[in-house]
């Protein structure tokens, strides 16, 4: 491991405990971290996404405390991901006392340390959204890819504890994918003969993302070959599908996202290591992958992983208009507060509410324990649902487009409609 | 008769257990109970067997950036793997590792290994690791472990 370190006189205040006994622990943590990273210094971020907010257990907690007594403030504009518990709704749900009284108090530390309290897994479609080349730090593996490929902010694939370190600090380790020679692909994945009308759809891109993930699993990959311009919802499936079946935190698609005008720039020049054809055959695995159902049994739908954007609901109003869901059947949607408290002011939630829908904000069902043990049988729209609910919540899966949930949960079984995958 | 690999001791520390293998990287969030140390991804080759007190010889970590806080709560519950050999400098695990020194003085030692050198490591054989990156293999392994959960608590 390279042991020279090139820190800053400002690294040094750091550590020499010149600005608090906070930021000399954060600054600890990622000077010892620099070695790891393969780095020899630090750079300067002017942003960041705290992902150490989820609530895992008294040791997320104690972290969040510490910080926080010792005085800890973010140098930079920081937004909150997802916590472990929906503040003022869990009562509804099965959240024990003891879990939400600590995710509330890990909720606290964080607020106390100046950040600003989004609480969401989609953090790139609030107001407080960085542009291209900028450099932050992130946490929470879909906003990761998202930042990096969607928008070409720049940030390497931080893990839980580290982002609020180097938000305190202002700092991230010189390395990785904050460097421009560490960005250029170095897969390739052609599409060959997809549907135009499947790729027109929104059940193609979590499917597209769970198979990026397991082709690509560190690898950067280039995608060559869609023939239509994904919108940012469905570049988030991708995203989400991708950070969930591989470590992916930056896909380049060409002539699609801001760094691959060209199949020659989004390798920067280089050749591919390797080139692999994508094929509805390839694609139809993969989404059969994505179900773990036996049968169609259905206990409850969950959408929002990640958290439902303005034109999510405004889909769904559409589709649930004038239904009700079968009562045996939960119908569950999960999303940030501002989107809810915006959908609601442009009527979106209506439909939504009389089809017998609910809605929990600031967390999701694999972060807060709120779901009933009766709940066995699920269905999602979401490659990041439909991957870690069998080993999170102990349940089976069904992946279905939107419109698919809605109508299985009407029927009060799975029902999916096959033929989009269908030559 | 006893084998020595040499690895990168990426969080420095000693430790001995049997080996629990897998070729197939790991996500400690929704793949690794942080009650009881089991693998709970059921997708994962591993799924079902106890990695609390193994030395859990694994890739990389892929997917959530949770899988850090994931590992820091199971030291804290005391169902950690004994050290971990990983295949690349993977940097979640070294996080977990060192925050896991900053709160509780409990470390896991760390080592990564080269790709030809990662193989050698049969699953179930007793393994040693020293604070310097060496890994001493004690004994053949068997590819199945068979050794039950830990006794509960």
């Amino acid at each position: 491991m390279p042991s020279l370190l090139l820190l800053t006189d400002y690294d040094h205040a750091c550590l020499a405990g010149t600005h608090g006994p906070a930021t000399q622990m954060a600054m600890s943590i990622l000077v010892r971290m620099l070695p790891v990273y393969g780095a020899s210094s630090l750079l300067d971020i002017s942003a960041a996404h705290i992902d150490s907010t989820v609530y895992m257990g008294e040791a997320t907690m104690e972290f969040a405390e510490k910080l926080a007594a010792l005085g800890a403030k973010v140098r930079v504009p920081s937004t909150l991901n997802v916590s472990g518990v929906d503040e003022h709704g869990w009562k509804e749900w099965d959240v024990p006392a003891d879990h939400a009284a600590k995710a509330h108090r890990q909720m606290m530390a964080y607020q106390a340390m100046g950040t600003i309290p989004t609480w969401t897994c989609a953090p790139y479609q609030t107001e407080h959204r960085p542009v291209l080349g900028q450099q932050i730090a992130s946490g929470e593996s879909n906003a990761i890819c998202f930042f990096n490929s969607v928008i070409g902010a720049r940030t390497e694939r931080y893990p839980d504890l580290l982002d609020i370190c180097c938000a305190i600090t202002g700092r991230a380790p010189a390395t990785g994918l904050h460097l421009t020679e560490n960005r250029a692909g170095n897969l390739l994945l052609r599409l060959e003969r997809i549907p135009r009308r499947l790729q027109e759809d929104d059940a193609f891109y979590p499917v597209l993302g769970h198979l990026i993930g397991r082709l690509a699993p560190n690898k950067i990959p280039v995608i060559e070959g869609l023939e239509v311009t994904p919108t940012e919802d469905q570049h988030k499936a991708v995203c989400a599908g991708a950070a969930s079946s591989g470590a992916v935190a930056l896909y380049h698609m060409v002539g699609i996202t801001p760094e691959a005008p060209t199949r020659n720039a989004a390798f920067q020049g280089r050749a591919p290591e390797q080139t692999i054809v994508v094929t509805l055959d390839t694609l139809a695995t993969a989404r059969a992958e994505l179900s773990t159902c036996q049968g169609d049994r259905l206990d409850m739908v969950v959408l929002g992983s990640p958290h439902l954007s303005v034109d999510e609901f405004r889909k769904l109003a559409l589709i649930v208009a004038g239904r009700q869901k079968h009562p045996d059947v939960a119908f569950l949607v999960t999303c940030s507060r501002a989107v809810r408290d915006i959908a609601d002011s442009a009527g979106l939630l209506d439909a939504y509410r009389a089809f017998g829908g609910r809605i929990t904000v600031d967390t999701c069902p694999l972060t807060t324990p709120m779901l009933p043990g009766s709940i066995k049988h699920l269905m999602t729209n979401s490659a990041k649902y439909a991957y870690y609910s069998p080993g999170l919540l102990n349940t089976q899966i069904a992946y279905g487009r939107l419109e698919d949930c809605v109508t299985s949960a009407v029927a009060g079984r799975i029902l999916r409609d096959d033929t989009l995958w269908n030559a | 008769m006893e084998r020595i690999i040499h690895g990168i001791p990426v969080v420095p520390g000693a430790a001995e257990g049997a080996a629990l293998v897998t070729d197939e990287p790991i996500s400690f969030w929704g793949g690794y109970d942080q009650r009881t140390g089991e693998i709970i991804d059921r997708r994962h080759p591993l799924s079902g067997q106890i990695a609390a007190g193994r030395v859990l010889v694994v890739p990389f970590t892929r997917g959530s950036s949770t899988s850090t806080a994931i590992l820091l709560e199971s030291v804290r519950a005391g169902v950690a793997p004994a050290a971990i050999v990983s295949r690349e400098v993977d940097t979640f695990m070294a996080l977990a590792s060192i925050v896991a020194d900053e709160m509780y003085g409990k470390p896991i030692p760390i080592v990564a290994l080269a790709e030809a050198d990662f193989e050698r490591i049969e699953g179930g054989q007793q393994v040693c690791i020293e604070a310097d990156g060496r890994i001493r293999l004690l004994n053949r392994g068997h590819p199945e472990p068979v050794e039950g959960p830990p006794e509960s608590q």
